[in-house]
């Protein structure tokens, strides 16, 4: 036992009812997001359209893509790659809104 | 022997020259290059729906909800059983996992004939890049359908892509070339196929939500 918890970033197996679990969960989302956008929410719309679409990715990436169970360095070139494009983000929007 | 025990066997006698962890590292960095080549695409949809807000929600207006719901589900459904297929994998179920696989790609295939139906739709009315009618829109609304067919088309080509390498991964566990102890590469065909999911995830509410 003690030498499974050891290996378990190389052998952790998720369960067929832990992905069915997170299956449901993402087309219940799925569903709340179209019931959501068919009320008018002014401004707030695309932001609670992308905040559900952050939730259905963290758990895309974190259980059926495994990074949860995998090497933390996988954990790190995700933040990386993420933070760079919120970056690229911020840096052309800073430009755009406030060029004369 | 159990799993565990053959990893054992397997690291302390040093039989097996394979890297799983490094072959997954690769397969993560490559996934980053295709984040940032949509990341591109999404930044350039932001900026110009930051400009033209109004034209947007018209020309949104024309996308059928209903066929991108649909697609999502078949696309969520498709990861959930790509993933299972690895945990049957896991488990030694040869044939339940081929089953998974074979379902995942079948699904993947109807994800692309909805996409054609709907394209369908739109070049029926004359919506396609450089049209007439397209043209004769203001330019807000060319730019959402340019990103529209772009964004969407990449997408498709990642379907198209997975559905070939996914056939590949079953021809290949068919012949036990990829086995219960030896699935790297079905578990980096299912990342790659979740990357797919996971910008649909977003394509989904920017370009068929807008109400």
């Amino acid at each position: 036992m003690e030498y499974e918890k050891q290996t378990e970033h190389k052998h952790h197996h998720v369960g067929y009812g832990t992905l069915i679990l997170i299956w449901v969960a993402l087309i219940a989302l799925t569903s709340i997001t179209v019931t959501i956008a068919g009320i008018s929410l002014g401004s707030y719309t695309l932001f609670v359209a992308l905040f559900i679409a952050a939730i259905k990715s963290s758990l895309v990436i974190n259980i059926f893509m495994h990074i949860k169970f995998d090497e933390p360095i996988f954990k790190v070139f995700l933040i990386v790659s993420g933070f760079t494009l919120i970056v690229i983000f911020i840096l052309t929007f800073s430009d755009f809104i406030y060029r004369g | 022997m159990s799993q565990t025990d053959h990893a054992h066997a397997a690291e302390s006698h040093g039989h097996i020259h394979r890297d799983d962890i490094g072959s997954k590292m690769g397969m993560w960095l490559f996934l980053f290059t295709e984040l940032l080549l949509f990341g591109g695409m999404f930044l350039i949809y932001a900026v110009y729906r930051y400009q033209y807000p109004d034209q947007f929600h018209i020309a949104g207006m024309e996308l059928d909800t209903g066929i991108g719901t649909l697609n999502t589900i078949i696309l969520l459904t498709s990861s959930l059983t790509v993933a299972l297929s690895i945990a049957a994998l896991q488990r030694k179920n040869k044939f339940l996992s081929v089953v998974l696989l074979l379902i995942t790609i079948v699904l993947a295939f109807s994800f692309m004939i909805n996409k054609y139906f709907e394209w369908g739709v739109k070049f029926e009315h004359g919506l396609y890049p450089g049209s007439e009618t397209l043209l004769g829109k203001p330019n807000g609304e060319i730019l959402f359908f340019g990103l529209y067919f772009i964004m969407t088309g990449l997408h498709g080509l990642h379907v198209v892509i997975g559905i070939i390498f996914l056939s590949i991964i079953l021809a290949m566990i068919i012949k036990d070339k990829i086995t219960f102890d030896n699935y790297v590469k079905l578990e980096n065909s299912g990342l790659y196929w979740h990357l797919v999911d996971l910008i649909w995830i977003f394509l989904f509410p920017l370009f068929y939500l807008i109400q």
